[in-house]
């Protein structure tokens, strides 16, 4: 069985007070192998901790998640995971980030060094490779980050809000780049994200959630991704139905975020 | 005070005087378009102009202030009177009132002089003569070769004319003579302003005193015998310091235990001062080198732990995370990740625990040792050789100021990524 099963995954954790969290109940999911699901929710929903479960960063208290028909204990490089920033090795050069995956299971040489300059060539590096990251700008340093990932030939991407620190032009190029990733490999993707556009955008399939304690609230099918894969994504965005979904989702977390804060009022 | 008022009128003289050439040829570069600079830290930046004046300044004061060669006679501060000064004196026995002449000569303390031959003169009181050295005093029985003295009742009454008692003071022009409780007169020849070379040699005097030390040696060793020996022990006990220390660290960044059970230790020793270890380290290993670098490996070693912890702890959680999920081991996490991260912080650490060991080797040397820049200084001071201490702590700031520009060199070249994370 192929693909990455989520099967009631909660996650509760003491406070020191004496209370405790319900950061995660019962979540459950399904991703077939080659999906692209993004993930909402307002903050405190459990987003993160849901993908630093999967990416094993984390235990759950119930629950279990299977990746390929084994059981996930732990971080692994079947599961690759792109940070929102600053998780670039600064003391290697752009060449040896991408290459670290590959170096740490001892490949040789030259099979590292072929791996390496295509995935810099499919991010647009190539000219960057012996640079020091701390050299280059934020998107590239995000476009290093994801092919540091690829390198690793993972069969699940995790990606933590990677595009949430660049500027609104770089942020459009690198959501073309992240579908045109999608679509060459063929990998399974979970994608966080805070913006509703880019969960449209980066979703075959959108997970809202809802948070305290943090579960799934509605789960969206969405044309967008496939559209945007040949298409230019402003073209994707003046779908009528993406207006139609946006403005229906805004509204979900903005109900949301408003009954946190009518019970915070409430119990203060 | 005068030199303190000279050094702070150059400062200013400077500042405006360096303020206007620069304003004739004013660059406009970024920094100097910038409107705001009091505040934008950004824009200060060392002025080298002054940089070059102030260290100039304090050669330029050390020549005035000791009569330097090195400086042009005009730029010198009064000397101390040298030469040949008389002043008369009248005394009076009964009724009888005479007068006699003293002729001081003031000559270099390094020379030796006699008193100039002079004529006793007529009448009763004869004409007297004293060899002082400059910067010194004397005191001259006058009445003693004279006729009536003070068995006979005479006193003196004027000094170049003027009416004196006991412990009235007369200005002779080259210097003062001011009368005791027993009518003695006490001769101090005009001192200047300049110091005297047992208090501050001049410049020369110490660079002679550096060739001259460099060639011969001081107590049995080279000049460079002394230094190197510091050197080593601070060296090799930084050495055994770090050996012991970054471990430590590493151990106490990444294991609960460890962190648990060194905590106390390190957090008490961190405060203690390495000198004040130094009778402890005297009494367990004696003052032969073994004390000296279990002294500098004890300066070393907290601050090389508590840099190397918080190298380990300043890792950010998410590089840890890429490279576990990009399929790295422990091991392999621990030589790619957490040591590369750490190694900034253990060059500040390295950076610090050397001056610290600098200060505390020199120190230690002060209190006894055989060979070294510290008994150096302190067996020179004890037999008032100036130029030797002084020489001494220009070449220790020298050798200190060396290694901190190595550690930030070598920090340069082997940690370019410090502060880029």
């Amino acid at each position: 069985m192929s693909g990455l099963s989520i099967q009631g995954i909660s996650m509760r954790f003491d406070l020191p007070d004496g209370g405790a969290v319900q950061a995660l109940k019962d979540v459950s999911l399904d991703l077939k192998a080659g999906e692209l699901m993004s993930v909402l929710g307002p903050s405190g929903c459990g987003k993160t901790t849901l993908l630093n479960i999967v990416a094993g960063f984390l235990a759950p208290t119930d629950g279990k998640m299977i990746l390929n028909g084994h059981e996930i204990d732990g971080p692994d490089a079947e599961r690759g995971m792109v940070f929102q920033q600053g998780a670039l090795f600064e003391w290697m050069s752009v060449r040896e980030n991408v290459g670290f995956g590959p170096s740490m299971k001892g490949m040789p040489k030259r099979d590292k060094a072929e791996i390496v300059d295509h995935l810099l060539d499919v991010v647009g590096l190539q000219d960057f490779k012996e640079k020091a990251v701390y050299e280059l700008s934020g998107g590239m340093q995000q476009r290093v980050a994801l092919a540091r990932c690829l390198a690793n030939d993972p069969d699940v991407i995790l990606m933590d809000e990677p595009l949430g620190a660049l500027d609104a032009l770089t942020r459009e190029k690198m959501q073309s780049l992240v579908l045109k990733l999608w679509k060459e490999t063929g990998k399974t993707i979970i994608l966080i994200t805070h913006s509703v556009e880019e969960a449209l955008l980066l979703g075959e399939r959108l997970l809202v959630m809802a948070p305290r304690p943090g579960r799934i609230h509605k789960e969206y099918r969405l044309p967008f991704a496939e559209m945007g894969v040949d298409a230019d994504l402003r073209e994707v965005k003046k779908h009528p139905e993406f207006a139609q979904r946006r403005e229906e989702i805004l509204g979900m977390i903005w109900d949301m975020e408003e009954e946190i804060m009518g019970r915070t009022e409430a119990a203060t | 005070m005068i030199p303190f008022l000279i050094y702070v009128a150059i400062f200013v003289v400077a500042f405006f005087v360096v303020k206007a050439i620069a304003q004739r040829r004013a660059i406009s570069d970024y920094g100097s378009l910038k409107t705001v600079t009091f505040g934008d830290e950004s824009a200060v930046t060392p002025n080298r102009a002054a940089s070059f004046i102030s260290i100039l300044t304090i050669f330029v004061l050390w020549g005035m202030f000791t009569g330097s060669s090195l400086l042009p006679g005009f730029l010198h501060a009064p000397g101390p009177f040298e030469g040949t000064g008389t002043f008369e004196y009248t005394a009076q026995a009964g009724d009888d009132r005479d007068t006699a002449t003293v002729t001081v000569l003031v000559h270099p303390i390094d020379t030796r002089a006699d008193a100039p031959e002079v004529d006793p003169g007529q009448g009763w009181a004869k004409n007297d003569s004293v060899a002082i050295g400059m910067w010194r005093s004397g005191l001259l029985r006058v009445d003693r070769n004279d006729e009536l003295g003070r068995g006979e009742g005479a006193i003196l009454i004027e000094i170049n004319g003027e009416k004196v008692a006991p412990r009235d003071s007369v200005d002779v022009g080259w210097g003062t003579v001011t009368i005791t409780d027993k009518g003695t007169p006490n001769i101090q020849p005009s001192k200047g302003w300049q110091m005297e070379p047992i208090w501050l040699p001049s410049p020369e005097a110490v660079v002679v005193r550096i060739g001259e030390i460099a060639s011969d040696g001081f107590r049995g060793s080279t000049l460079w015998e002394h230094l190197g020996y510091s050197l080593f022990r601070v060296v090799v006990g930084f050495f055994f310091g770090a050996l012991v220390g970054i471990p430590l660290g590493y151990a106490m960044g990444l294991s609960n235990w460890f962190r648990g059970w060194f905590d106390p230790i390190v957090e008490f020793m961190r405060p203690v001062p390495p000198l004040a270890l130094i009778p402890l380290v005297i009494i367990w290993a004696g003052i032969g080198e073994t004390g000296k670098i279990i002294l500098l490996f004890l300066a070393a070693l907290w601050i090389m732990a508590i840099a190397a912890r918080s190298g380990v702890s300043g890792v950010k959680i998410s590089k840890v995370h890429a490279a576990y999920s990009l399929g790295a081991s422990k091991t392999q996490i621990m030589r790619y990740v957490i040591v590369p991260n750490s190694l900034p912080e253990i060059f500040t650490g390295a950076r610090v625990a050397m001056g610290v060991c600098w200060g505390t080797v020199v120190a230690a040397e002060l209190v006894a040792a055989e060979k070294g820049a510290g008994m150096m200084i302190m067996v020179a001071s004890k037999f008032q050789n100036t130029d030797i201490v002084i020489m001494g702590i220009i070449l220790i700031g020298i050798i200190g100021f060396s290694i901190d520009l190595l550690m930030r060199w070598a920090e340069r070249l082997l940690v370019p990524w410090k502060g880029k994370g």
